[in-house]
């Protein structure tokens, strides 16, 4: 239960090294924390997120196994988790962004992007739902992005699985309306993690901190959609109104 | 299972509960039960995650909501008497004391205890093991209770008294609704001559001129209370006591009519109002025109039940006031040698910027057997504080831990916003109640959101 003051006592991170997903978690007010479950394909890098959240001092830290793509195992693993008590915030952190290049002579390697960011993101976010409409509270917080508002040339099957996430998450959240359960859709622009390392940086790249700062307001003013940083909600209305022809031949 | 509905959107009977403070909401089926059977039924019909009995709501957090569960409205089921030549009421536990009053004050008599609203249930008032002006010399509600019939939740009906089941009786009162539901009770009522109460105001000009004189002259009082400016730095406050009123202290043209009782709502708190309502400088007006509108000194003036006791209750939905983000009541009780808590308390409160224009303090006197019940020897102090205040719950976590290291502890009936450490420290009986309850509910049938957050 969030109590009066927002203060949590649970979360789960689904795509548990996700570095946002981290830092969010750090970002939480902690003095109630009492529950970190950390879900993600078992490894070095599960194993390090756990270890460098209980060093941050925070208690409660565990991992288990979660597969995004594996959708026939997800009832099983988010039952098991929510069994064991309510979770307050659960964040849903996966995804695979993909070389472009690489996809467009693989079109394997799409459907597994497809797969993981859109498909396993649905498989998961229902089982989810179902558990915090069971509970009668929670928040999942959908980590989508700016890529998903508009497809771009340099990664437009990454972008079209978050705006198929998006469009998800929003659906999601107008179903769960007045069951006590909500949720939170974070479009991020470019974070500075992993996954964009040896990118050029966009305009108003952020750092996974700023992102969680984003996130843990829009949760405590109870938002449906925040954009981090902020002002990108702004670029982003202009970037969508720019006729085709144009948008093509903007620097990507 | 029917194709064409959500198995996501809420369904028909479930409704988002909240306690008074209008924080941390949980979804839950509500079932509004006209009678006993029904009772039964729904206990036994109950969802999987449990089922619970909720009364008025006026607890500020979350003891009466239970996310995914069953809660029961006991609200219909309401019917009491009065035996006069016990000077006993029997009622049912969904009875609120405001339709207990109307009926039994203008036939001389008057509850045990009250609360600071009379919009309570008696198996709200049981299950809280509420307070009133009078502890000091009455105890807590659960004192004064004779009997209480309760619903197991295999359906069985208790019948508990403080002499043939201790354990049971004494882990109900107080026991937060957890150890079933409330059917109806037996409380003693005490003779009253008026519906007045004759009332003593002095003001002082500080709080050690506060605490000083209640300390002094409390015990020369069945009801007792102060008010304090949490804005002024002086901790000024206004000590209101008193007794019932005797016939003879009622002038003569008024005597026909010394029993009426007629509590009347005379507004109701707008819908919308803005989270910013209640700051600083608006709650120092008010402290500032409540405190001035007090005389130094006034014996014997004669007040209305409603005035004395419930003067908030004639402000219908006032907990709107605090706005979207809603409010907490910060309620704690410290031993004497721990006094100076009081006024760290109002210093650490005020520092964060919490305004707060309903301060109250109090002193009790001892507890009862109740394993949870709040009440003991000491101080208690009230504050009501916007849950929009940032950096509140570290403030509240820091007096947490002076209270708990003077041997002081929380009130559950107002808690949203404790830990489980904290109730395990500072209700050390705690393990001795669980036993109780593993007894009497052993799958945990009863339960709420304050229980799974704080793990009782």
């Amino acid at each position: 239960m969030i109590d009066a003051l927002g203060d949590p006592q649970s979360v789960l991170v689904l795509g548990g090294s996700s570095e946002i997903a981290a830092a969010t978690v750090r970002a939480l007010p902690r003095a109630r924390l009492r529950r970190v479950v950390l879900a993600g394909r078992p490894g070095p890098a599960l194993d390090a997120a756990a270890q460098r959240l209980t060093a941050s001092g925070i208690a409660g830290v565990e991992t288990t196994d979660f597969d995004a793509a594996a959708t026939g195992a997800h009832q099983r693993i988010i039952d098991a988790i929510f069994d064991e008590g309510d979770i307050d915030i659960v964040i849903l952190a996966f995804g695979v962004l993909g070389d472009q290049m690489q996809v467009e002579a693989d079109p394997a390697l799409a459907v597994e992007i497809a797969t993981v960011n859109y498909t396993g993101a649905v498989s998961v976010g229902l089982h989810v739902a179902r558990r915090l409409r069971g509970q009668g509270h929670g928040h999942l917080v959908v980590l989508s992005s700016v890529a998903g508002d508009r497809a771009r040339r340099s990664n437009y099957v990454y972008g079209s699985t978050k705006a198929g996430l998006d469009a998800f998450a929003q659906g999601l959240g107008d179903a769960l309306a007045g069951s006590g359960a909500s949720v939170l859709v974070v479009r991020p622009g470019m974070v500075r993690t992993r996954m964009s390392a040896g990118l050029p940086e966009a305009p108003m790249t952020s750092d996974p901190e700023q992102v969680a700062t984003v996130i843990v307001a829009g949760l405590r003013k109870g938002k449906h959609t925040v954009y981090a940083p902020g002002p990108l909600r702004f670029l982003m209305t202009a970037v969508k109104a720019v006729p085709r022809p144009i948008f093509r031949k903007l620097p990507q | 299972m029917n194709a064409h509905v959500s198995p996501l959107a809420p369904a028909e009977g479930e409704e988002l509960l909240t306690g008074w403070g209008r924080t941390s909401p949980s979804r839950a089926r509500v079932v509004r039960p006209d009678d006993i059977t029904d009772i039964t039924v729904a206990v036994s019909q109950r969802s999987p995650r449990g089922v619970l009995a909720r009364g008025l709501g006026r607890s500020y957090g979350d003891a009466a909501q239970s996310g995914g569960a069953t809660v029961i409205d006991m609200t219909g089921v309401k019917g009491f008497s009065l035996d006069a030549d016990s000077a006993t009421v029997r009622a049912d536990g969904g009875a609120s004391l405001d339709s207990i009053l109307r009926a039994i004050v203008p036939q001389g008599f008057f509850v045990p205890v009250t609360p600071g609203t009379r919009m309570v249930t008696v198996g709200g008032a049981i299950a809280a093991d509420i307070h009133g002006k009078n502890h000091h010399v009455s105890g807590s509600f659960g004192a004064h209770v004779r009997s209480v019939d309760l619903l197991t939740a295999e359906g069985r009906l208790l019948t508990l008294t403080p002499e043939t089941t201790p354990d049971e009786f004494w882990a109900t009162v107080g026991g937060m609704g957890l150890t079933g539901v409330i059917l109806s009770a037996t409380f003693d009522v005490i003779p009253i001559e008026t519906s007045l109460i004759s009332v003593d105001t002095e003001r002082g000009t500080d709080l050690d001129d506060v605490m000083a004189r209640m300390l002094a002259r409390d015990s020369d009082y069945r009801y007792s209370v102060a008010w304090i400016d949490s804005v002024a730095s002086s901790g000024r406050g206004v000590i209101t006591r008193g007794d019932h009123a005797r016939a003879d202290q009622v002038p003569m043209n008024k005597r026909s009519r010394m029993r009426d009782y007629d509590p009347a709502v005379r507004i109701t708190a707008p819908s919308l109002i803005p989270s910013g309502l209640l700051n600083n400088m608006t709650v120092r007006a008010f402290n500032e025109a409540w405190y001035r509108k007090h005389p130094r000194q006034r014996s014997d003036e004669l007040q209305s039940i409603a005035a004395f006791f419930h003067p908030l209750d004639g402000v219908q939905e006032w907990n709107r006031v605090y706005g979207p983000r809603g409010f907490l009541q910060y309620q704690f009780v410290v031993p004497d040698a721990a006094s100076g808590i009081v006024r760290t308390a109002l210093e650490k409160l005020a520092r964060v910027g919490a305004p707060s224009f309903l301060t109250v303090l109090k002193r009790f006197g001892p507890s009862n057997p109740a394993p949870l019940s709040f009440p003991m020897p000491g101080w208690t102090l009230a504050a009501d504080v916007p849950a929009r205040v940032e950096g509140l719950d570290r403030v509240l976590d820091e007096l947490d831990e002076l209270v708990a290291g003077a041997g002081g502890r929380l009130y559950f009936a107002k808690d949203s916003r404790q830990s489980p450490e904290m109730v395990r420290r500072t209700y050390p009986r705690l393990a001795e109640w669980q036993a109780v309850r593993n007894r009497m509910d052993p799958d945990r049938v009863f339960t709420s959101d304050l229980a799974r957050r704080l793990e009782l």
